[in-house]
């Protein structure tokens, strides 16, 4: 018998990938293309959807070689996106208009300050769950709405669509079909997350018409069929890239949460078929809906800086010439020093949310080394971590128990030790880092019947590695005090 | 071999005491076109021994350069760079994967990934091997590392002198992989194939260990599967390091 195959696309925000899984889970062939960031103006990130499509149809057929795979013995495809960029597109010509407005994007903070004072926020925030900021799709829409001439008249007569990256790319692939998924869509702020559907009212709040909105979908389930890249492949899944790492790591199960460390750090709780409302700074958002079921729920704590505090310190400090070397340096010394590194580059996040913070480096003395500062870097993405996971607790009433982890740091046996000392529960890392796309395959393959059900995708999910807590709880809290007073060095640094 | 001759001159130059040196100075100095300097300095920064400021776009001697017969390749890098490859190593065979490089005449593990049963296993990264009584020992022993002076014995298999050694490291070059069979701890094998970088030069090795019974057959050979396994994941590593394909 042939073997047949799953194929994920992973639309991130630097670079495409396409990956080729088999039955187990396991990756046999991956193909990665990254597309050009545009900063037009500071604070402003924008991509080129249509450089964006031009990669994936060609990592598609290029993962299948590699692969040793033809088109046919593909079961499915599967899409994890980058979420809330936002993308419009002319329906008749299929060009996109202007370039992609990136989720890291900032344009819109004077208008979504405006909003938020005005008397329908209440109500958006209600219904779609969602503090009102530029971090989401909705403003985006108006922006552009704003700033095309005629551009909201030709919306309004759906000319004009938009869709997050999920969308633009099932519109290509399946030649006109505009759909979104649940996941996708409860980042726009124009969700109602009990009905699963656009909000009229939200709608209206923000003045965007809904004949340029795609179709709400469940994120597993067949969305089409592709005519281009995998010709006659079904599209089974699509899910905003986080969510689709959470199905990746199997915590199909309330209380199971997962953290992904990358240039940021993304920590998400199912919550079951429970909407839970943070009271402490999180964001409640849609994990995944599989057709014809209730969806589930879950709590997500974002870390902005977290990898990308690495990346500074190789390239700004020049202190080392490889992200991974980071931990080479910070063994050449047993502990911190008494130094911490709070990183709030542009404001600290969960669960603080102040955006008026800056980073700080505290406890500096003649005795710190480079390898002390390499400790606190690593050590600021674990506190981090801490506090997140603090706030979930508190928020869903549940103690974490164990953190599955994912993502280009878990290489950092340093970090991933730190972590769960910290936060005093074993972390374990997965057979699969790729965890992104391996969720989306998971859904396309479950949609299909490749894999039979959840309990099916549960046996494929192996140990790798643990790290236990050996840190003894005196030093644990002296240390969580000694970096919280460091975050409170943060704040109010920026005047208005 | 012109092209290694004038290599050697543009390292000679910058490490001269000038500093940072332009495409141009560079190219004058040594009477080169600009584009044959340039394609040499292109090549001599992928792998290290030139750097490039962001900025000014001068170039100067690269840090590889100047840790030339220490470590070649930061361990936790190449943990990094090989995590991708190790993970479906151990869902195919079933067994634990390590990955080790040379320190000091044995063996450091430099990456684990448990054998993907679910049964209760404890990290060894940081832990340290024989060289001669283990697979990735005898992969790197065989393609350069200096063999340890005294071949202290495990097990009644473990390789006892000096020339059974040399023996079993030509067979390993030979063919391209090696293994213990018991040599270190008896019930226990292991199989290994070497992991390379630029110009072919080995790094460190990669390799699964686990029950002798099912890791080898009936006349205690490592099962031939297995063995294809692992070479396929070096050789995925390798090219990754940016080692010709072979």
């Amino acid at each position: 018998m042939t073997e047949r195959y799953v194929v994920a696309i992973d639309q991130g925000t630097t670079s495409t990938r396409c990956i080729v899984f088999d039955r187990r889970g396991q990756l046999v062939s991956l193909a990665q293309q990254e597309h050009k960031q545009y900063y037009p103006k500071p604070g402003w990130v924008e991509h080129d959807a249509a450089e964006i499509w031009r990669n994936v149809e060609r990592l598609g057929p290029e993962a299948l070689r590699r692969a040793g795979a033809t088109v046919d013995q593909v079961a499915a495809v599967g899409i994890a996106n980058q979420r809330e960029t936002t993308v419009l597109w002319d329906r008749v010509t299929g060009q996109p208009i202007g370039h992609a407005v990136v989720w890291q994007d900032t344009r819109t903070d004077t208008m979504v300050s405006e909003l938020d004072t005005e008397p329908g926020a209440d109500g958006v925030r209600h219904r779609s769950a969602l503090p009102l900021a530029t971090y989401f799709s909705g403003p985006r829409i108006r922006w552009m709405l704003d700033h095309h001439p005629g551009l909201q008249e030709r919306a309004e007569r759906g000319e004009v669509l938009f869709g997050t990256m999920e969308t633009w790319l099932i519109w290509k692939l399946t030649g006109g079909l505009h759909v979104t998924d649940v996941t996708n869509a409860s980042r726009t702020l124009l969700l109602d997350v009990h009905t699963l559907d656009w909000s009229p009212e939200s709608l209206a709040f923000f003045g965007i018409p809904r004949a340029m909105l795609p179709d709400v979908r469940p994120s597993i389930g067949v969305f089409g069929t592709a005519t281009a890249a995998f010709p006659g492949v079904r599209i089974g899944a699509a899910l905003g890239d986080q969510q689709a790492a959470l199905f990746g790591q199997t915590c199909f199960a309330p209380g199971e949460a997962k953290c992904t460390y990358g240039t940021g750090s993304f920590l998400l709780l199912n919550t079951g078929s429970e909407l839970v409302r943070s009271t402490h700074g999180l964001l409640s958002t849609v994990a995944y809906q599989i057709k014809g079921e209730p969806a589930a729920y879950a709590l997500e704590g974002s870390i902005a800086i977290t990898g990308s505090l690495v990346q500074w310190f190789r390239d700004q400090l020049e202190l080392i010439t490889s992200a991974p070397e980071i931990e080479t340096l910070a063994r050449t010394v047993t502990d911190n020093g008494g130094c911490y590194i709070v990183p709030a580059f542009s404001g600290l996040y969960a669960p603080y949310w102040r955006s008026e913070a800056r980073g700080v480096i505290v406890g500096l003395t003649s005795y710190i080394t480079k390898g002390h500062l390499a400790r606190a870097v690593l050590e600021a993405s674990a506190w981090q971590t801490r506090e997140v996971v603090d706030a979930m607790n508190a928020d869903s009433g549940l103690a974490l128990k164990t953190l599955r982890v994912d993502g280009g740091m878990t290489a950092d046996n340093l970090l991933m030790q730190f972590i769960a000392d910290v936060l005093d529960v074993p972390v374990v890392r997965p057979l699969a880092a790729e965890t992104v796309s391996l969720g989306a395959a998971y859904g396309a393959g479950l949609a299909v019947g490749y894999w039979p059900d959840l309990e099916g995708l549960r046996q494929n999910w192996h140990r790798a590695a643990q790290w236990l807590p050996t840190m003894e709880a005196t030093k644990r809290e002296t240390e969580y005090a000694n970096w919280q007073r460091a975050v409170s060095r943060t704040f109010d640094w920026i005047q208005a | 071999m012109q092209s290694i001759e004038r290599a050697a001159a543009v390292l000679r130059l910058l490490a001269g005491g000038a500093g940072r040196l332009s495409l141009g100075e560079i190219a004058r100095s040594l009477d080169l076109a600009k584009g044959t300097t340039h394609g040499i300095l292109q090549t001599l920064r992928k792998v290290g021994f030139v750097e490039q400021d962001r900025v000014s776009g001068q170039y100067q001697l690269g840090a590889a350069m100047l840790r030339l017969g220490t470590g070649y390749l930061d361990v936790n890098e190449l943990r990094s760079r090989s995590i991708n490859w190790a993970d479906p190593l151990a869902a195919r065979s079933g067994e634990a994967v390590r990955i080790g490089t040379v320190l000091d005449g044995q063996v450091l593990v430099v990456h684990h990934v448990f054998r993907p049963d679910d049964t209760f296993q404890t990290l060894d990264v940081g832990s340290l091997l024989p060289m001669h009584a283990t697979a990735l020992g005898k992969a790197l022993l065989a393609y350069g590392a200096t063999p340890p002076a005294s071949l202290d014995r495990f097990t009644s298999r473990t390789v006892g002198t000096q020339r059974e050694l040399a023996a079993a490291l030509r067979a390993v070059r030979e063919c391209g992989w090696s293994a213990d069979i018991e040599e270190l701890t008896p019930g226990e094998a292991s199989i290994a194939a070497p992991i390379r970088a630029y110009g072919g030069l080995v790094v460190g090795a990669i390799g699964i260990s686990g029950h002798v019974e099912r890791l080898c057959d009936s006349r205690y050979h490592p099962r031939p599967h297995l063995v294809a396994n692992v070479r396929d994941a070096a050789r995925a590593v390798s090219r990754d390091l940016g080692a010709a394909r072979r």
